[in-house]
């Protein structure tokens, strides 16, 4: 499953530990939610960037009293259609402030990539390879937005007010 | 809502298979050299239970062609002659029982 | 009426290309059917039981008539030279081919008009009343806080995937003409004690298998707090919402089981994060979207004109189509026009593209080039001057549009139904196509009064029997079609769900039922003034029961 960041194809520098293997030293880690909470303390002691599994039905509230110490924060869809993560990551940006790297896993196609980049999201497990190839190109698709969105382009409301006054286009035909 | 592929099948009578086509929607039915007829004589028809599995399964998997295949009971006559077994049958072949509206002259 | 600008164009144009792009990758087999059914929903594109489906969004109502023309002309190149006006103010194309949508799609861009959340579990088309802007006792035009809540809900990146759909609903009016509360979030402006002008906000109805009425969980909302407000409801509902059966995915479930109030706390909670954040409205930016909706330049006009009131004493059928189907106007001179889409042996909210194009026509010359859709599937000129009325009158009834049923038992709101419909158990069309005959003589209406029937061919209840006067609701019985009746229901200020009078009745039974619950009213009202649902409400259904199940 390609990785994407920055708009490209990157390999994964974080290895996913299960819920009860050794973790090991030094590197960049993902660890279940279950785990995380249990052994909290001991994981933000040690040496090595750390990431959190987050499952969709859990409020992402009760990860604020360790956002600070978490780079990676990996949310899921189990289907594209369950689209509860979309709220997880917006509150995670935009009510806690995470600063970190938030992750989309699971069911990621290339329809929803403009929905994932402006809910917050910046690293993306993508299903398909050949979705993953055309990441900038679809993302490029569109240049216009409604609402303000975590990826800082201006909503149209607020674009309006800022140029001149948009002619009024009457029906053409 | 469980796949046709998991749904126990237990049919009562002759039944066919039948689907939309992809690209227009057109009621099609799924016809013994494994294509799709628009035609229900051209139908093929099964009268027990695995082969109206196989025949969903199939179906199922050209979803290239055909959306949504499911299991429908159809009459045969004496004659051979395909009927649709029930009201949605009939006006998914026949089309609606209404008469659409007058539109001659557009 | 809302111009587009190039901003809005932009916007639609890319989805017409994003669409297109998925329709290929379809027809390619790159994307799988389970993959596309979201997608192609997301541009109301629906496979029923003969071809696919398009609905496309009539945003609270209002169309110009370049806009109709344009529908006319997809009628004619792309379906069957007709289309179908829904309870939410959209209009349907029964015939449509997946491979010639991209291109419709593109037709209807150009006019600035889409299928976009037309379908799918996202937010719905934001309705309103039909007279709005227009009618005399509203406090100012609802469409323009429709159309801000409108263009935030589109393509949403959070709201886009919900556990089901969503249907936001904004009135202003002394009289709820738009059914607020059989929607999953209705605001209501009105003014607060202090004069001040602000929303009711109501959330958690729906129809359907399990219909709730909705519940006011906050009294009195700012102005400036209303896109906040309903990103709270919605956040609160894409976390928490069911997920785990399509029957009780909708917020009316969530909001029955934590309770009105426990609900309203949680999205508060969620309010008091983000209501002074980017989504409050400042004046400039409510301003901004106030300026694009243009009002016509009404000429300063006496009410009742001679020629008006001439051709009413001339005429008495003119006179009998102004009783019925013109309404009052806030502007001195004009008045409202409604076109009866339910002729004798039609389909309910069906429209031929000849139709569309005179109405067309019709708009440009007589009402500003505007017209507009109601949810009980009838169309309505709102711009009309009072001495323009005979002409209009005329040019109405050569289309077949002007039969003074408006509001009367023959004015069926149906659904689809069998006919057309696969989630459909029953035919509806038909059933309303009876009605209409049995009940054609106009005098007969008239002496029934106010009488609104709605039909339903399934659960889903699109015809929204729940909240008719009588209710009708198709089901299946050992493969034959059979009717639930049900009295009672209303969608106004005081909305009620009906409640079922007995069993089943077959197919060929329900037209001889409606005259015996018609038969039963006109014996048991007090005067010709006590409306069908007055009586109702007095008596009971008991002797409505007692008459239909004595008889069958």
């Amino acid at each position: 499953m390609p990785l994407i960041e920055n708009g490209r194809i990157v390999e994964d520098r974080y290895v996913r530990v299960a819920a009860d293997d050794p973790i090991p030293e030094r590197v960049p880690v993902i660890v279940p939610a279950q785990r995380f909470l249990a052994e909290a303390d001991a994981l933000i002691g040690r040496d090595g960037s750390l990431g959190v599994d987050w499952p969709n039905d859990r409020r992402v509230a009760e990860l604020e009293p360790w956002l600070g110490h978490l780079a990676l924060i990996a949310l899921n869809f189990p289907k594209f259609k369950d689209g509860r993560a979309y709220s997880q990551a917006r509150l995670l940006r935009e009510t806690y402030g995470f600063g970190g790297t938030l992750r989309a896993t699971g069911d990621v196609l290339r329809d929803q990539f403009h929905f994932l980049v402006r809910a917050g999201f910046d690293s993306f497990e993508v299903k398909k390879p050949a979705d993953a190839a055309v990441f900038a190109q679809v993302l490029a698709r569109y240049s216009v937005y409604y609402q303000p969105g975590a990826d800082g382009r201006m909503p149209a409301l607020r674009r309006r007010l800022q140029s001149e006054p948009a002619p009024k286009i009457a029906e053409t035909v | 809502m469980t796949s046709p592929l998991e749904r126990k099948i237990k049919i009562t009578g002759p039944v066919v298979v039948t689907a939309n086509r992809v690209a227009d929607g057109a009621v099609v039915y799924r016809s013994p050299d494994g294509g799709w007829t628009t035609k229900l004589d051209a139908a093929a028809v099964a009268t027990d239970a695995a082969r109206a599995r196989a025949m969903i399964a199939e179906a199922t998997a050209d979803d290239l062609r055909a959306v949504g295949p499911y299991i429908a009971p159809v009459e045969v006559t004496e004659s051979g002659e395909r009927r649709p077994g029930n009201l949605r049958e009939l006006i998914r072949l026949a089309g609606p029982t209404i008469d659409l509206p007058v539109t001659f002259g557009i | 009426m809302y111009v587009y600008d190039s901003i809005d164009r932009t916007f639609v144009a890319e989805r017409v290309a994003e669409f297109r792009d998925q329709v290929a990758r379809r027809l390619s087999g790159a994307l799988t059917e389970d993959e596309f059914k979201p997608l192609r929903l997301m541009n109301g594109v629906y496979l029923q039981l003969h071809a696919y489906m398009l609905r496309i969004a009539n945003p609270y109502g209002t169309l110009s008539s370049n806009q109709l023309r344009r529908l006319a002309h997809v009628a004619r190149r792309y379906d069957r030279g007709y289309g179908h006006f829904t309870t939410r103010q959209n209009i349907q194309f029964h015939w449509i081919k997946l491979e010639e949508i991209p291109d419709a799609l593109a037709d209807l861009a150009d006019v600035g008009m889409h299928g976009m959340q037309t379908s799918g579990n996202n937010v719905r088309n934001i309705t309103t009343d039909q007279w709005a802007g227009v009618a005399p006792d509203e406090i100012e035009d609802p469409r323009i806080w429709a159309e801000i809540i409108r263009q935030h809900v589109t393509l949403h990146p959070e709201f886009s995937f919900m556990p089901r759909k969503f249907k936001i609903c904004v009135g202003t009016a002394a009289h709820d003409r738009a059914a607020l509360r059989i929607h999953d979030l209705a605001f209501r402006l009105h003014r607060n004690e202090a004069g001040e002008a602000g929303f009711e906000v109501m959330v958690g109805g729906g129809l359907g298998r399990t219909p709730y009425l909705a519940q006011t969980i906050r009294p009195f909302l700012k102005k400036r707090d209303l896109l906040s407000y309903v990103e709270a409801v919605l956040r609160t509902y894409n976390q928490f919402g069911r997920r785990d059966n399509i029957w009780k995915a909708r917020i009316k479930i969530l909001v029955h089981d934590l309770g009105a109030q426990a609900f309203a706390k949680e999205v508060e909670a969620e309010w008091q994060t983000i209501k002074d954040g980017p989504l409050a409205l400042d004046s400039a930016v409510v301003a901004e979207i106030a300026s694009r909706f243009v009002y016509p330049d009404y000429e300063t006009l006496e009410d009742s004109p001679a020629e008006f009131t001439a051709a009413r004493r001339a005429d008495p059928q003119f006179d009998r189509w102004v009783d019925n189907a013109v309404n009052n106007h806030k502007k001195p001179g004009y008045a409202i026009v409604t076109i009866s889409l339910k002729p004798e042996g039609g389909t309910p909210g069906d429209a031929t593209a000849v139709q569309m194009d005179a109405l067309a026509d019709i708009a440009d010359r007589y009402s500003f080039g505007e017209i507009r859709i109601g949810h009980e599937q009838n169309l309505a000129l709102p711009h009309v001057a009072q001495r323009d009325l005979p002409a209009v009158w005329r040019a109405l009834d050569a289309l077949g549009l002007a039969i003074p049923n408006i509001g009367l038992v023959s004015d069926i709101i149906s659904c689809p139904g069998l006919d057309y419909c696969s989630l459909a158990n029953a035919r509806s069309i038909p059933i309303a196509q009876e009605l209409t005959r049995r009940f054609r003589d106009l005098d007969r209406q008239r002496a029934l009064g106010r009488l609104h029937i709605n039909i339903s061919g399934c659960i889903n209840a699109c015809g929204h029997h729940h909240v008719g006067h009588i209710g009708i609701l198709g089901v299946e019985k050992n493969g034959e079609e059979f009717y639930q009746i049900t009295l009672g229901g209303k969608a106004d200020d005081h909305s009620e769900l009906g409640t079922l009078i007995g069993p089943a009745v077959p197919y060929g039974k329900v037209a001889d039922v409606v005259e015996d619950i018609a038969a039963a009213y006109l014996d048991l009202r007090t005067s010709p003034d006590e409306l069908f649902i007055d009586t109702l409400k007095r008596t009971g259904i008991e002797p409505f029961r007692d008459r239909v199940y004595a008889a069958h």
